[in-house]
């Protein structure tokens, strides 16, 4: 089992879920409430990497990173390195690749609050930021929730896009999944096999309790009244 | 009742997404910056001799933080055309290393160094029923191999290397249509150490690596039936400390690593 691995999953996934929360809420509530004509090219556009190859997205994101583009040139003048090949560019891609499995929930609890109750805020002279806060976010806490669990095991799961712009240097872009792939081409299989039970059994806890959370019915739990 | 599940199963969720945070979070980030770092680009074929020398090399020097990653060579090479953070590069051809010192990627006071010469095997599984210690290269005609690995020869080494044994021992023809591509030498040797393909064309240092030791039978490949495979490497220009990548260097081609790279079953430059 390799540990340092594990550990660069679950810290890539936490600072992607971080920010994606942060992004993706405010897309979200644009998605939500918008009424503009050609609203369905951006959700086309967020959709996306549902259905691009990773190779697609990180064959691009090399092109847009590398040391002759002007946005990598201005990072490397930045941070003293290249955007690919380290964890920042590894983060960048995953906020890129996990983008729908956020915004796709946050937008369906956001789209789902009573807009009766939103406008009865306003009435009652409380600002919009405020009533987001103090009105919607609490009555679609659980979808929010539920898109952040979703992108944390998603990000925790990537492996396309992370070979393609990570390089997989130990301990600062060998994430758990390329860690498994060396493995299996160094014939250790006792090592693969112990990483990626632990990305198994962690995938469906996760999904387990995120799907118990939306279960509506809970009436049908058998009860002893 | 309801309430006690949802409550439950949210106070879940919560929990394994900070535990995951905290992890996360907390996670030292390793900083590149510290002295004595060696990150090294290897190619696939030197896995199990790299990993052993690098036990000894690491004993020798506690203080050092030295990282290795194995891959294709042509994938090395455009990685580090691109900026990727090796200190050296170890090639399965030298014609690699040689390209980056022309775009100026190497260090100008240390040239381009050969470190071995590969050679290539067709391994078959222990219970396959092709006789390839008998009929060599032919035994690749026979219906019962279905799918035989050769690494991709567009970027790996010794994919060109097999290519051209089957072409000039004239098999090629024959069993183009029942290839199946390894990313890197590794993987194709996976490949057919688990039984995915019938038989593979791969180097002689992972056929004598313990994991594939007597799980499998082989067949040297003639040296002539295929350009020699010079492996070379070179201690790149953005070295963090170039002292500790020349010792490095200096190990490797001095006794202690000719002798292990012999043991695992490469040829050495200036044999």
């Amino acid at each position: 089992m390799d540990h340092a691995a594990l550990l660069l999953s679950l810290r890539l996934a936490a600072w992607t879920t971080l920010i994606l929360l942060v992004v993706g809420l405010p897309i979200a509530w644009w998605l939500a409430t918008s009424r503009w004509r050609w609203k369905f090219l951006v959700e086309a556009v967020v959709a996306l990497p549902l259905v691009l190859p990773p190779t697609v997205l990180g064959f691009y994101l090399l092109l847009a990173l590398g040391p002759r583009s002007p946005l990598g040139q201005a990072f490397e003048s930045l941070a003293g390195h290249t955007l690919p090949f380290s964890f920042e560019g590894l983060l960048l891609a995953s906020v890129l690749y996990s983008l729908p499995f956020a915004v796709q929930p946050f937008t369906a609890a956001l789209a789902g609050v009573d807009r009766r109750l939103i406008e009865a805020s306003w009435c009652l002279g409380v600002s919009r930021f405020q009533t987001f806060v103090r009105v919607v976010l609490p009555l679609s806490v659980t979808g929010i929730l539920s898109g952040m669990v979703l992108t944390f095991a998603h990000t925790l799961g990537e492996f396309g896009v992370v070979l393609m712009v990570g390089g997989n240097l130990e301990g600062r872009t060998r994430t758990a999944s390329i860690a498994i792939y060396d493995a299996v081409q160094a014939l250790d299989y006792a090592s693969a096999s112990r990483t990626a039970l632990v990305l198994l059994v962690f995938s469906f806890v996760v999904l387990a309790l995120t799907y118990g959370l939306q279960r509506r019915v809970w009436a049908s739990w058998p009860t002893r009244s | 009742m309801k309430a006690i599940v949802k409550g439950a199963l949210a106070a879940g969720v919560l929990l394994i997404v900070a535990a995951g945070f905290m992890a996360g979070l907390r996670a030292p980030a390793p900083s590149p910056e510290r002295k004595q770092t060696l990150t090294i680009a290897a190619a696939s074929d030197l896995k199990f001799a790299l990993d052993e020398f690098l036990a000894e090399f690491r004993a020798r020097h506690p203080d050092a933080s030295i990282q290795v990653t194995y891959g294709s060579s042509g994938n090395f090479l455009a990685q580090i055309s691109n900026g990727a953070p090796f200190d050296v590069f170890l090639s399965a051809d030298v014609a690699y290393p040689r390209k980056l010192a022309e775009q100026g990627l190497v260090d100008e006071k240390e040239p381009v160094f050969l470190y071995a010469v590969g050679r290539i095997v067709v391994w078959v599984p222990e219970g396959s029923p092709l006789a390839v210690e008998s009929l060599g290269m032919e035994a690749l005609r026979e219906p019962a191999a279905r799918r035989i690995a050769i690494a991709n020869p567009q970027h790996a080494p010794y994919g060109r290397a097999a290519e051209a044994a089957l072409k000039s021992l004239g098999v090629h023809e024959a069993v183009k249509d029942r290839l199946v591509l390894g990313e890197n030498i590794a993987q194709t040797a996976q490949f057919v150490q688990s039984g995915s393909a019938d038989a593979g064309i791969i180097a002689l240092a992972l056929a004598l690596a313990p994991a594939m030791k007597g799980q499998g039978r082989y067949w040297e490949v003639p040296l002539e039936a295929y350009p020699r495979m010079e492996q070379g490497g070179a201690i790149l220009k953005r070295a963090a400390d170039p002292e500790l990548a020349r010792r490095f260097r200096d190990e490797l081609l001095g006794p202690r690593g000719r002798a292990l790279l012999g043991r695992y079953g490469f040829s050495l430059p200036g044999e």
